[in-house]
């Protein structure tokens, strides 16, 4: 297994700037998540790891060594597409074999590699089957036996849950976490799907328009956002980010309907502001709703049991509504005005225009 | 109520059928049945006018023209049928295999889009080209001591004295124009098939560990199996009754009459080119149409073959690159 880093690495197509000055580490065995929206550039971070794309700039390094102009064929990396790219023609059998074949091990050889991958995820009796005839999870573990029977130092996996349906794909996000650490395998996992990065990664780099956006663990990256777009990405329902003023003379924070007396240690943390525009971050499930004491008041306008809670939707005025998560069971009669409590240690503030974090 | 039925499932699908069935009638079936029955008959210029007329008894009706196709009394059908072999099967492995090992230089080696269009488009030219432009080019080409092809392939020490009446060189000449001109059909086939081909396959064969020759061996070559089988159906239906680019080079003429065309004394006389010059520059009509009778059995024989042994059924649904 090898430490992968990604010094300074940008990709562009013509004037696109797919990836845009990535610098990255990730440490033997460690399971790291690339996690954005469609088109941030991961696939390509991904592609350029494997060999596939050459950086534009920067340099790539497997351990020590500089791998930036070596063809994928002498990376030693394991990939597993999106599409799960099984070759049609081949039997199931000769899709794992393929790899070894190319590295002309003896027949013996590959075949003992190829029933113990086919072993490990629990394929061994669909060898003599064709792609065509193996339903989704089944193929995605052929691309993934393909992929570790020639022992990679590296495994790329470029969102290989997303064909799956929903209950497959909570049963493989675990499957893979169990293989990732029993093999011990650096692996760097591409995903859109904030959920499969929180419940997989060691860390997950959340990336935008190509530039990486926060490196952390899950919990780092779920707390401590570093600014508006990874708050609003991570979390299911994300953030609720509400558009307030800030009064230095009375060290006010204004918000629709509501205003909070910010303690005076963050008047140094709010210095570094561009503008009186702040936006006040709070997840769902730090909202009390219908509280005694509350220091806001909003109207029911949607409530969505969704069995363990109820996500409701609630209008603080006219242009600005937010959610909050509820035990199942509450009862809210959509239209009535109910009391929150939006504690103040729970919220975040981000800068109105830079969007960067600033509690 | 059931005359709407009556309508809508029973009638309705023949009358949109209807115009497809007529020219089916019309410009296949009954061309069959006149070729048969013309090859009965000893219709030429001289009684041609009494066959139009309908006057049938001026006509007489003879096995006489089958006998000569069929049972090789006509001495120049065994060495037409040979040079139509030599020429089918070798234009066939121009336009099938040559243009597929083209393609797939053209379509995966070459990594520059631009560079791959522009050497698409050059093979497409001789396809876009007037016949006759087409055949007067080759002729400028092979001209002795003046041609750049002639002069090219004398300086390595290839020189008959007439590249279009010297046998085989004659011969080679016919399958160089035919194959070159039907080669675009097969690259713009397989070209089109290799572009389908998820890059992902290609990148994860890469990550594997495989080179590029291994990639088109392996991967590219075996997902074209269905293009291939098109290509080679198509391309022997259409070569077994082609002969266009033989007449504009070398014309027709047959042995034995005054017309001695200089395509028998190259040996490239191809059965379709025999048909025609029996029919149309000597008028045996009659005779002209017992030459082109194997050709449509040939070609009936090879569709019913291709539906059986290739599945061209299969073929012909939709998807066949199997990705």
């Amino acid at each position: 297994m090898v430490r992968v880093k990604l010094d300074r690495v940008s990709k562009y197509f013509g004037r696109v700037r797919a990836v845009d000055n990535v610098s990255l580490e990730v440490m033997d065995g460690e399971f790291v998540t690339l996690l954005g929206p469609s088109g941030c550039g991961k696939t390509t971070m991904l592609l350029m790891i494997a060999g596939i794309y050459k950086p534009t700039k920067g340099r790539i390094y497997f351990d020590d060594e500089d791998v930036t102009d070596i063809p994928p064929k002498d990376r030693n990396v394991g990939m597993v597409f999106q599409s799960y790219a099984l070759y049609p023609h081949m039997t199931v059998y000769e899709n794992i074999a393929f790899p070894l074949r190319i590295k002309k091990l003896p027949k013996s050889e590959i075949d003992r590699k190829v029933r113990e991958a086919a072993k490990l995820l629990k394929i061994d009796h669909l060898l003599d089957r064709k792609p065509g005839q193996l339903s989704g999870g089944q193929q995605q573990r052929v691309a993934l036996a393909r992929a570790l029977v020639k022992e990679p130092d590296v495994l790329l996996l470029d969102e290989p849950l997303s064909n799956l349906d929903a209950l497959l794909r909570v049963y493989m996000r675990a499957e893979l976490k169990r293989l990732q650490k029993e093999l011990k395998i650096t692996t760097i996992y591409v995903t859109h799907d904030q959920v499969e990065a929180m419940s997989m990664s060691d860390r997950i780099v959340v990336m935008n328009e190509g530039k990486v956006q926060q490196i952390g663990t899950p919990d780092e990256v779920y707390r401590n956002p570093s600014n508006i777009f990874v708050a609003s990405f991570i979390g299911t329902p994300p953030m609720n980010l509400i558009r307030c003023t800030y009064d230095e003379s009375r060290n006010v924070l204004k918000c629709p309907n509501f205003e909070y007396e910010l303690p005076s240690a963050w008047r140094e943390a709010l210095s570094s502001r561009t503008s009186d525009e702040l936006v006040l971050g709070v997840r769902p499930e730090d909202i009390e709703i219908g509280v005694e004491s509350p220091n806001a008041k909003a109207r029911v306008l949607v409530v969505e049991p969704l069995g363990k809670d109820v996500v409701v939707t609630l209008a603080l005025d006219e242009e600005t509504s937010i959610k909050a998560v509820a035990r199942a069971g509450t009862q809210l009669p959509t239209g009535e005005v109910t009391g929150l409590r939006i504690p103040l240690e729970k919220v975040h503030v981000f800068d109105g225009k830079s969007g960067r974090a600033l509690i | 109520m059931a005359l709407h039925w009556l309508f809508a499932r029973r009638l309705a699908p023949w009358l949109y059928l209807a115009p497809l069935l007529a020219m089916v009638l019309l410009f296949w079936l009954t061309p069959i049945g006149l070729t048969v029955y013309l090859s009965l008959t000893n219709v030429s210029y001289k009684n041609l006018v009494y066959f139009i007329r309908g006057e049938m008894e001026r006509i007489s009706f003879t096995l006489r023209n089958l006998q000569n196709v069929f049972l090789g009394k006509d001495p120049f059908i065994a060495s037409v049928a040979e040079v139509t072999l030599i020429y089918v099967c070798s234009v066939l492995a121009i336009n099938a295999f040559y243009s597929l090992v083209l393609s797939i230089a053209i379509a995966f080696f070459v990594r520059s889009e631009a560079l791959s269009t522009f050497l698409r488009v050059t093979w497409l030219l001789p396809r876009i080209t007037p016949s006759v432009v087409y055949g007067l080019m080759w002729l400028w080409l092979i001209a002795p001591g003046t041609g750049p092809l002639y002069s090219l392939l004398a300086h390595v020490g290839i020189h008959p004295a007439s590249w279009l009446l010297d046998k085989p060189y004659s011969q080679l000449l016919m399958i160089a124009i035919n194959g070159y001109v039907g080669v675009s059909f097969g690259m713009i086939i397989y070209t089109a098939a290799i572009k389908s081909i998820p890059t992902d396959l290609i990148n994860a064969a890469r990550v594997d560990g495989a080179s590029d020759f291994f990639i088109a061996r392996r991967i590219i070559l075996p997902l074209l199996k269905w293009p291939m089988l098109f290509v080679v159906s198509w391309q022997t239906l259409s070569l077994i009754a082609s002969y266009e680019y033989i007449l504009i080079v070398w014309g027709g003429g047959a042995p034995g009459t005054e017309s001695v065309g200089t395509a028998w004394a190259a040996g490239v006389m191809v059965f379709p080119l025999y048909a025609w010059f029996q029919a149309f520059a000597l008028g045996n009509y009659a005779y002209g149409a017992a030459i082109a009778l194997p050709i449509v059995l040939l070609g009936i024989g090879l569709i019913l073959l291709y539906f059986k042994v290739f599945g061209f059924q299969k073929l012909m649904q939709p998807a066949r690159i199997e990705v």
